[in-house]
């Protein structure tokens, strides 16, 4: 899993974003991607090879595993990382789409009032690469639901991890009489401790990313709000202001 | 593992630094990280498959293992690396901030600048500094005390008892490589605590600078009230005709102390 690739493309949609979205994304980088591809990939390296049934009958350790093992939690984390980093891009798409848009009308602006000099053309196009848009009108749109698809996905993750698992805790033993297994069988995971650590860690750590993702949420519409009240201020104000000078006119006409 | 990303990440924390915390930030790459992952991972790299308890017992190994190592101090150590490189990235953060807020500053108010150094640690960034230290020297400390309680005080023996279920008896387990693992954990432990002194010395150091130029002002502005007091001249020329003005400060930042203004009330006193 090329997790370098990855934090290549968010780290470029990351400049639009606001300062909790650069939070978000160091939280996720360090205690999410780090810790996973650090710690939990050895800790459930030998999930299936130490995985001991208290039987010899051919088959029922492996029909056990599948039995308490559909989907592993590494892979779901792979996963949950995967989806959860993939709104971030919708929002980069928006933006270099804008870019093109704006790159085109100034070619075609310049081409038409015969501006000549190359150089004052790259300097702009430079500036249109690296400028940074505000947030407002359809970029705001765009990143909001980023933030609301970033919040489905992690929720939706967690919760089928808690389904899936029954809770956040990795039990000892579990007791499994699938055929081919003659009986109840009891069968012994490996490293249930260290494993329910790292379960809590990460779903603490998906917490925290959902709390900064509703925050960032509550400060986009907060933010859209006061700019709807100011506009609206200043429309009125300037109405008024005509206003007072048409009455005047009309004072002054009488 | 690419700590070589975190590395660079935090290289650019260097510049902000005190000469303690470059040492420090020296000692945690060489000394924990490179260890870490040259050494002390290929140590740690059987610990499952070589644990063998004296049973035939199916589970058994599987049950003790577990109990006998709640968490790998691999396992722990990365997780201690991580947090303790992590309040560093605050200061960068505060540092970008800073710098975020000048370039506004230069393009509302035509090139003069709102902070003449951003990385000088004055002000709010002083604070963020010294939360950090206290961040890095806690995280450390926290990690100790859970390697401490976990394993009974650094200690590997190389043959524990465990009885636990489905284990028929009392059953003889045994480690493998207990003693280069604790010849590691030693070597770990004595890192972590000299990274944590470093931290101490780095943030009393700190304190000391600050109140030290706290007292010195005073002092100086206690003399010179005592001298406009009792009408005396200026008990010692100055050194220069210019105003002297700490050359850190920006144009912004540029008030009359209360040293100049003394100094000024007092150059025109009449006698």
């Amino acid at each position: 899993m090329s997790w370098p690739a990855l934090y290549a493309q968010l780290v470029g949609a990351n400049r639009h974003s606001t300062s909790l979205g650069k939070i978000w994304l160091s939280v996720l980088f360090i205690f999410r991607v780090m810790v996973l591809v650090v710690a939990a990939e050895s800790v459930w390296g030998d999930e299936q090879s130490d995985f001991t049934c208290n039987t010899l009958q051919p088959g029922c350790e492996n029909v056990c595993y599948d039995q308490f093992f559909p989907v592993s939690h590494i892979r779901l984390w792979c996963l949950q990382l995967v989806f959860v980093s993939t709104p971030t891009l919708l929002v980069a798409m928006y933006v270099a789409y804008r870019n093109h848009s704006d790159k085109k009308r100034l070619l075609q602006s310049s081409g038409r009032s015969g501006f000549l000099s190359s150089k004052g053309q790259e300097e702009e196009l430079e500036t249109l690469k690296k400028r940074r848009l505000p947030i407002a009108g359809a970029l705001w749109w765009t990143y909001a639901c980023s933030l609301v698809f970033r919040l489905l996905f992690e929720g939706g993750f967690m919760y089928a991890l808690y389904v899936v698992y029954d809770g956040f805790q990795m039990p000892r033993l579990v007791q499994c009489d699938q055929w081919p297994c003659p009986n109840l069988v009891d069968c012994f995971i490996s490293r249930p401790t260290e494993k329910t650590i790292f379960t809590v860690f990460m779903a603490t750590a998906s917490s925290i990313c959902m709390v900064l993702n509703m925050a960032e949420l509550a400060y986009l519409v907060a933010k859209a709000v006061t700019r709807s009240l100011c506009g609206q201020k200043e429309r009125k104000s300037s109405r008024e202001r005509m206003q007072n000078k048409t009455n005047q006119k009309l004072l002054v006409s009488t | 593992m690419n700590w070589s990303g975190l590395e660079n990440l935090l290289s650019g924390v260097n510049k902000y630094s005190t000469a303690f915390g470059r040492i420090w930030l020296s000692m945690v790459f060489v000394f924990r990280v490179l260890v870490f992952v040259v050494a002390a991972q290929r140590v740690w790299g059987d610990e499952s498959k070589d644990f063998v308890c004296n049973t035939r017992q199916p589970g058994c190994t599987n049950v003790c293992y577990d109990h006998i190592f709640p968490i790998s101090h691999i396992r722990l150590w990365a997780l201690q690396l991580i947090f303790v490189t992590c309040p560093s990235l605050m200061v960068m953060a505060h540092v970008k901030l800073r710098e975020g807020k000048d370039a506004k500053y230069v393009a509302l108010h035509q090139g003069s600048h709102l902070y003449a150094n951003p990385g000088k640690k004055r002000g709010g960034l002083w604070w963020t500094y010294l939360l950090s230290l206290v961040f890095k020297a806690g995280f450390d400390t926290s990690f100790l005390y859970i390697l401490y309680r976990i394993y009974h005080g650094y200690d590997l023996p190389k043959l524990s008892k465990c009885s636990i279920e489905p284990c028929p008896n009392t059953v003889d387990c045994f480690i493998s490589r207990p003693t280069e693992k604790k010849i590691f954990m030693l070597f770990m432990v004595i890192s972590s605590a000299l990274c944590i002194l470093m931290c101490i010395c780095e943030m009393i150091y700190l304190i000391g600078k600050r109140i030290s130029k706290l007292l010195r002002i005073r002092h100086e502005n206690e003399r010179l009230l005592f001298a406009e007091q009792h009408e005396l001249t200026n008990m010692a020329p100055p050194r220069s005709q210019y105003r002297k003005t700490d050359p850190t400060l920006a144009g912004s930042q540029l008030s009359l102390t209360k040293r100049e203004k003394i100094r000024e009330n007092s150059a025109t006193t009449t006698l």
